[in-house]
C-alpha cells in the first residue's frame, strides 16, 4: 500500500437545509431565552430596575385592566405567583386557569383552550406545561405574545433571566468577580428591608453599571450540578449565559446528564467530578432531582449524595466565595444540605425576589411590543 | 375496456432492460405490445376503438411500486379510506401499494384481507394486504399464514408493534418461509423507546424531549438477522421496514454479504431530513422511526446509491389536521408520502445526487415487486399488467398539501420543488389518474 494515496474521496454531496424557523410570531412572546439578543437583555434588565423602583401608583397605570391569563398545566408555587404579582404590580387583571380545575381535564385541547381565553379578551397568555414546546403550539394557535413559563423539560426563559439578574448583582464591575457579601444585605428576614437594600444598592450604582455586553460574564465560570436531563432551568441558563461571556459547566451523573449535552451550545462543558468543577466555579446552581420526570430511571440517592450534594465541608473547602444559587423548590437534605441553604453564600431567596422584577419587565414587553406592532400596521 | 396507445413517449423499463423511445399498446389490463414510435397502428394491429395519449417529450415507465404505506382502513376511516389513499397513490404514480395491518381491528384474518381487496373499497390502484404476523399484533399468537395467503395477503408483519420475543419471531420466520411469505420487521426495540418521540442526541437534549437511540433500530435488526442465520433455511426472507440509521444498514450489508435473504427499504424523508427539521416542534416531522443525525442521514444516501438499498417506501402515515396540532410529545407519528416519492426521488436522487434515472425508477417499481414477488408488476414487458406511469422528467413543480388527493394533510414536504410531474397513471389498463393542467 503506497503511504502518501489519498483516501478514498467521501462523496461531497448536497442536502435539503431545514427551513428557517417562524417562530415568535408574536413580538411581545418570550418562548426561549434565544428569542432574546442582548440588546433586548439588556433592555428587560433596565426594565426590571426602573419598575421595581417606579413609584406604586404610577406603575398599575401601565397595563391598567389589561387582561392576562395564567395556564397553568403544572404546580407552581415560585413562577406562578411571581408572575401574577407582576401583572397586577403593573395594573392588569389577571385569571388562573390551571388543568385541574377547567375543561383541560374534559379533554379540551391546549389549541382550544388557547383560542378560548383568546375568546374571552386574553391578551396575553402565561403558560406553564408539562410537554416541551407546548409554548410553540400556543403561540402558533393564538398568535397572542405568550410567555412561556417552564415547559416540559425544555425551557424557562424568565427564570434564566431572574437568575442572570442575580448573578449581576454579585458581579463586581471594576474586578469583573463575584461577590458574595452584596447579597448577605438583603438575605435577612424582614421582607421590608429584602425589597429595599438591593434596589438601593443598584440604584445608587446604576451609573457606573456595565451595560450588557457579550463579555460582561468573562472570567465567571456557573457550574451546574444535578437532574440536568430533565431540567428547562439549566437549558435557558446554559442557552444564555455562555452568550454573555460566562463558561458553563454541567455536573452529574450520566444518567442525569448525558455527554451530549455539552453540545448544546458553544461554552458548556462537562465534568463529572464535582469537586473538581467546584473549584473551578464562582457560581455554583443547584438542581433538584425531578423525581415526576425520571420515567423509570433508578437513582440510587445514597450514592448521588455522596457525589454530588452540596455539603457546608465541601464548600468550605472548594468554594469558599461561590455564590450558592437554587431555581427552587429545593429538597433540603438532597441535593443541598439545609446548612448551605440557608448559610451566607446561599442567594435562593434572592432569586426569587428578582423574579418579581424580571417578570414585570417580561410582561410590560409582552404588551406593549404588540402595541408597537399594531401601531406600524 | 379501452385500448391504450401510448404514443412518441420514451419507456424505461429496468426490468426488462428498455431504455429506448416506444410506443405501448396496453390491451385488456396487460401490456400487449411494444414497437418502435409510429409502428402500432389504429386501426391496424390496435383496432379501431383505442384511445390514444401523446407522450412526446415525456417519460413511460412501470408504474410504481409502495410496499409500504397506511391506507387506515378497516377502522380508521377519518385519517384515510382505501379510496382516498390510492387515489394519492395514483396522482403519485404508484399502481400498486402494500398495505400495512395496523387497522382496526388489525388485519390479522383472512376476512378483514378480503374486505380490504373488495371492489367496494373503490381502490384507485391495485392494493396489497400485509397480514399481522401474530394475532392483534401483539407478538404472543402466531396467525395462519397460509389462509392470510389464500386471502391475498403478500407479507406478514407486526409494523409498529414490532416482534421483540427470539422465539416467537424465529417461529415467524419459519412459518413464513413454509409458505412463502416474507416477513417485513418495524425495527425498534420498544423497550429502549419508551416515551420519545424523536432521535435521541443533542437535538433532543437541547428541545428537551425523550430520544429513541439508534440502537434501538440496529439492535433489533442485528437480533433478526441472527435469526435469519440460526434457521439456514434459503427461503426465509426478512425485510427490514424504513431503515433510518447506519448501523442497521451496515448490518443488513453484511448479511447480504454472508448470501442471507435479507431487503431493506428506505423512505424519502430518511435520505432527505434530519432531525434538525423538526425545527419548533414540527409535528409533521414526527414519525417512526423519527428523522436521524446529518451523518444517518447521509448513510441512508449512500446505500441507496451503492445498491444496498431494495427499495424507496414511503411509509405512508395519514393522520387528521387535528391529532396533529398538539403537543409534540401527543402528537401521533407518520407522513403522508405517496404524492411526494417521485418529485423527491428526481429531484434529489437523480439530479442532485446523479442516479442514473433507470436505477431510480428500479427502486420505485422493479425492486419492489421483485422484493414482494409481485408477479407481472413492476416491468412492461408484454403480457405484464398493465400499470404504467407517463411523466415529465424535467418538469419543476411545487407540492401544495392542500392540494392533496388524500384525506391528509400532514408532510413536512409542504411548498417543496418537485422534479417530474405525473402525467397519466394507468392501473390495469384504466385511466387512474390524468394530470389537469397537462402543458
Amino acid at each position: 500500500m503506497n503511504a502518501t494515496a489519498p483516501p478514498p474521496a467521501r462523496r461531497q454531496i448536497q442536502t435539503p437545509q431545514p427551513p428557517a424557523t417562524p417562530f415568535p410570531y408574536n413580538p411581545g412572546s418570550l418562548l426561549s431565552v434565544m428569542d432574546l439578543d442582548l440588546p433586548s437583555i439588556g433592555h428587560l434588565l433596565a426594565r426590571a430596575t426602573a419598575l421595581e423602583n417606579q413609584d406604586l401608583l404610577t406603575r398599575d397605570r401601565i397595563l391598567l385592566k389589561r387582561r392576562i391569563a395564567l395556564l397553568f398545566y403544572e404546580s407552581s408555587t415560585r413562577t406562578r405567583t411571581s408572575f401574577e404579582l407582576a401583572a397586577k404590580s403593573l395594573g392588569a387583571d389577571t385569571t388562573l386557569v390551571s388543568s385541574l380545575s377547567s375543561s383541560i381535564e374534559k379533554g379540551e385541547t391546549l389549541k382550544d383552550t388557547g383560542l378560548t381565553l383568546r375568546a374571552l379578551g386574553a391578551e396575553a397568555i402565561i403558560i406553564r406545561h408539562n410537554s416541551s414546546g407546548a409554548p410553540w403550539l400556543l403561540e402558533q394557535e393564538t398568535r397572542l405574545p405568550i410567555l412561556n413559563a417552564g415547559d416540559g423539560m425544555h425551557e424557562h426563559p424568565t427564570q434564566a433571566l431572574l437568575d442572570l439578574r442575580t448573578i449581576l448583582n454579585h458581579l463586581d464591575p471594576a474586578s469583573k468577580t463575584i461577590v458574595v457579601e452584596r447579597a448577605a444585605e438583603g438575605s435577612q428576614s424582614d421582607p421590608r428591608s429584602q425589597t429595599v437594600i438591593p434596589s438601593e444598592a443598584r440604584a445608587a450604582s446604576a451609573v457606573e453599571e456595565p451595560a450588557v455586553s457579550s463579555s460582561i460574564l468573562s472570567g465567571v465560570t456557573v457550574t451546574i450540578t444535578g437532574d440536568i436531563l430533565h431540567s428547562r432551568v439549566a437549558r435557558s441558563n446554559m442557552l444564555l449565559l455562555p452568550r454573555l461571556g460566562a463558561r458553563v459547566i454541567l455536573c452529574g451523573p450520566t444518567q442525569l446528564l448525558p455527554d451530549s449535552a455539552a453540545n448544546a451550545g458553544p461554552g458548556i462543558t462537562v465534568e463529572r467530578d464535582f469537586e473538581s468543577a467546584l473549584r473551578q466555579s464562582q457560581v455554583v446552581m443547584m438542581l433538584r432531582i425531578q423525581a415526576e420526570r425520571l420515567a423509570g430511571l433508578q437513582i440510587d440517592l445514597a450514592q448521588y449524595k455522596d457525589a454530588y450534594q452540596l455539603t457546608g465541608q465541601r464548600l468550605a473547602n472548594h468554594a469558599p466565595k461561590a455564590l450558592v444559587m437554587h431555581p427552587g423548590p429545593i429538597i433540603r437534605g438532597l441535593e443541598l444540605t439545609a446548612g448551605v441553604a440557608d448559610g451566607p453564600q446561599s442567594a435562593i431567596l434572592e432569586q426569587v425576589r428578582h423574579g418579581v422584577a424580571i417578570r414585570m419587565a417580561v410582561v410590560e414587553r409582552a404588551l406593549t411590543a404588540q402595541a408597537k406592532k399594531e401601531g406600524r400596521a | 375496456m379501452t385500448t391504450l396507445l401510448i404514443r412518441n413517449g420514451h419507456l424505461i423499463d429496468p426490468a426488462a432492460g428498455v431504455d429506448a423511445p416506444k410506443d405501448i399498446l396496453l390491451k385488456d389490463g396487460r401490456v400487449a405490445e411494444i414497437a418502435s414510435p409510429g409502428k402500432i397502428k389504429v386501426n391496424g394491429n390496435a383496432g379501431p376503438d383505442v384511445q390514444i395519449l401523446d407522450a412526446t417529450g415525456l417519460t413511460v415507465a412501470p408504474g410504481l411500486i409502495d410496499i409500504h404505506v397506511h391506507l387506515r382502513e378497516p377502522g380508521q376511516a377519518h385519517k384515510e379510506t382505501i379510496a382516498t389513499g390510492t387515489a394519492a397513490a395514483a396522482a403519485g404514480g404508484f399502481t400498486a401499494v402494500a398495505a400495512m395491518p395496523n387497522t382496526n381491528p388489525v388485519n390479522d384474518s383472512p376476512e378483514i384481507t378480503r374486505w380490504m381487496l373488495a371492489p367496494e373499497r373503490g381502490a384507485a390502484v391495485r392494493v396489497y394486504p400485509i397480514g399481522a404476523a401474530t394475532r392483534g399484533s401483539k407478538g404472543e399468537q402466531i396467525n395462519d399464514f397460509a389462509a392470510l395467503k389464500a386471502a391475498g395477503a403478500v407479507a406478514v408483519t407486526d409494523d409498529g408493534h414490532p416482534i421483540l420475543k427470539d422465539n416467537i419471531m424465529r417461529e415467524t420466520l419459519a412459518a413464513a418461509a413454509r409458505v412463502g411469505l416474507s416477513v417485513i420487521q418495524h425495527a425498534e426495540d420498544t423497550r429502549m423507546t419508551q416515551g420519545a418521540s424523536m432521535n435521541a442526541g443533542p437535538m433532543a437534549f437541547k428541545l428537551g424531549l425523550r430520544g429513541m437511540p439508534a440502537e434501538a433500530e440496529s439492535g433489533l435488526v442485528e437480533r433478526d438477522i441472527r435469526l435469519v442465520t440460526e434457521l439456514k433455511d434459503a427461503r426465509v426472507h426478512l425485510h427490514v421496514a424504513h431503515t433510518s440509521t447506519a448501523a442497521a444498514v451496515a448490518a443488513v450489508r453484511k448479511a447480504r454479504r454472508n448470501g442471507l435473504r435479507v431487503t431493506c427499504e428506505v423512505a424519502p424523508h430518511h435520505f432527505l431530513l434530519t432531525e434538525e427539521h423538526v425545527g419548533q416542534y414540527n409535528t409533521n416531522a414526527k414519525m417512526n422511526p423519527p428523522l436521524r443525525s446529518a451523518a444517518d442521514r447521509d448513510a441512508m444516501i449512500e446505500a441507496i446509491l451503492d445498491g444496498v438499498v431494495d427499495a424507496i417506501a414511503t411509509d405512508h402515515a395519514p393522520h387528521a389536521t387535528h391529532e396533529k396540532e398538539v403537543e409534540f410529545e401527543n402528537a401521533p407519528n407518520g407522513i403522508t408520502g405517496l404524492e411526494t416519492a417521485l418529485g423527491l426521488c428526481l429531484r434529489w436522487l437523480h439530479k442532485e445526487w446523479k442516479l442514473p434515472l433507470g436505477r431510480v425508477l428500479g427502486l420505485l417499481s422493479a425492486q419492489p415487486a421483485a422484493l414482494l414477488g409481485l408477479k407481472g408488476r413492476g416491468t412492461l414487458a408484454v403480457g405484464s399488467f398493465a400499470d404504467v406511469v407517463v411523466f415529465d422528467p424535467k418538469a419543476e413543480w411545487t407540492y401544495h398539501a392542500r392540494e392533496t388527493r388524500s384525506k391528509a394533510h400532514n408532510t413536512p414536504f409542504d411548498g417543496w420543488t418537485m422534479q417530474g410531474k405525473v402525467r397519466w397513471t394507468i392501473s390495469e389498463g384504466r385511466i387512474a389518474y390524468a394530470a389537469t393542467t397537462p402543458q
